[in-house]
């Protein structure tokens, strides 16, 4: 939850309660929507990581509130993680995350993350077509392996044309 | 040297009078003995591109450039010896000729391109014969399997031994077995210094290209060119590594 945490102060200071919120709004049924708790924590942490400062913000009658931004490091960390290619097994989750926090931000545009995530698709498919030729063809398990990422791999290049269809206008 | 290009160029079509842009101002360029991969969303404009590229529909505006020529303003029959003599085009839908047998389909372009019948029928065995056909030779392509037709419609356009091959899809109905005899062919022809454009939604296609252009809406909106890794993954244990 730290990433998408960041994305949404990157486009406006916030405190806690405003931030679950947001995160309700964009994501509507996607993900379930985190307890308050857990983004205060998550708020905590990234404060002693120097990624976001808060400030205290008199309230009338009420008790001060913490409203939180991102300072420069923060920044950098969110830039690090919408700029690179989205690894590992749980692919689609955190691209979907950057997929639909990047226009909030304005640090990507969609059509920009669909074509890098692409590229790497396709460069990850060129290694594992290339490894098939190289592998002896009597080699049924090994193939079969190969046969079951290629198809994982395809899997995911169709949804991200989905995605392209869908979500880029 | 290019052997292709396109400048603005826009396909409208109309649909009851409503006009359905399908090509919206596409500048592509392709390379002599490049392979080239176009993907995109199904209604993205694929077909209607490569179908211009081989002068099988006309363009609404735009200019296409072939081997130095401005093409877009050709007859047809001009376009038909063009691509008698150097396009080789795969349909997406085959169109193969139904009261002729697969051997004569795939012999049929070679005769016309002006080789004697022995060399013909030599290429058309080499051909059939690399994409599991040999069988097959004798029968009408009503006869045969969808995955069937299609590896035909590749023998044919492949049958002249056309400089430039524009296919559609050439492996949209084949299985993972067919589709690695359809792969290695395809990388004789781009091995032998053939230029190849080929639409399609296979990533194992388009990973053997030099460059993915992707559509969107009938309009490029990314030219990749494949780079080769430096250090290929070692061996089939590492493609858990590789891909979760
Ligand atoms: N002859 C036609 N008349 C009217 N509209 C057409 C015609 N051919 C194509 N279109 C329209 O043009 C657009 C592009 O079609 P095209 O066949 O080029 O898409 P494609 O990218 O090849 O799709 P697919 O992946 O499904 O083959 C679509 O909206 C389609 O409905
Ligand atoms: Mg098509």
């Amino acid at each position: 939850m730290r990433l998408p945490l960041l994305a949404l102060l990157a486009k406006e200071p916030a405190h806690g309660y405003e931030l679950k919120q947001a995160l309700e709004q964009t994501f509507g049924n996607a993900y379930p929507s985190p307890n308050i708790g857990q983004i205060y924590v998550t708020l905590g942490r990234l404060e002693k990581d120097g990624l976001v400062r808060a400030v205290d913000v008199e309230q009338s009658n009420r008790p001060n509130k913490k409203v939180y931004f991102l300072t420069a490091d923060g920044r950098e960390a969110l830039e690090t993680w919408v700029d690179e290619p989205t690894e590992g097994p749980r692919v689609r989750d955190e691209f979907f995350m950057k997929l639909v926090l990047a226009p909030l931000t304005g640090i990507a545009d969609r059509m920009a993350l669909i074509n890098r995530q692409r590229r790497h698709y396709l460069s990850l498919m060129r290694d594992l077509t290339e490894l098939a030729e190289r592998t002896d063809p009597g080699d049924r398990v090994a193939l079969l392996l190969i046969e079951g990422a290629t198809l994982h791999l395809q899997a995911d290049l169709d949804w991200l044309e989905r995605c392209q269809e869908d979500l880029v206008s | 040297m290019t052997v292709l290009r396109t400048l603005n160029l826009v396909r409208i079509y109309q649909n009851g009078g409503v006009p359905v842009p399908a090509v919206r101002g596409v500048d592509f360029t392709v390379e002599a003995g490049e392979f080239v991969a176009i993907m995109g969303p199904s209604g993205s404009g694929k077909s209607t591109l490569v179908h211009m590229l081989g002068g099988l529909d006309q363009r609404t505006s735009g200019e296409i450039w072939l081997d130095g020529k401005r093409v877009d303003t050709l007859s047809e029959s001009a376009w038909a010896v063009l691509r008698r003599r150097k396009i080789g085009f795969v349909f997406q839908f085959y169109n193969l000729v139904t009261n002729m047998t697969v051997a004569d389909n795939v012999e049929l372009p070679a005769l016309l391109a002006g080789m004697s019948s022995r060399e013909a029928r030599e290429r058309r065995e080499y051909l059939l014969g690399e994409l599991g056909l040999t069988e097959r030779a004798y029968a009408a392509p009503a006869e045969l399997s969808g995955g069937e037709q299609q590896r035909v419609a590749l023998a044919r356009a492949l049958a002249n031994g056309p400089r430039l091959l524009l296919a559609d899809e050439p492996t949209g109905n084949l299985d993972s077995r067919n589709t690695r005899d359809v792969l290695k062919l395809l990388g004789e022809v781009h091995g032998n210094g053939q230029t190849v454009v080929v639409v399609t939604h296979d990533a194992k296609v388009a990973s053997k290209a030099d460059r993915v252009v992707t559509l969107s809406d009938g309009m490029i909106v990314d030219d990749a060119s494949m780079r080769r890794r430096r250090f290929p993954p070692g061996s089939a244990g590492d493609v858990v590594e590789l891909h979760g």
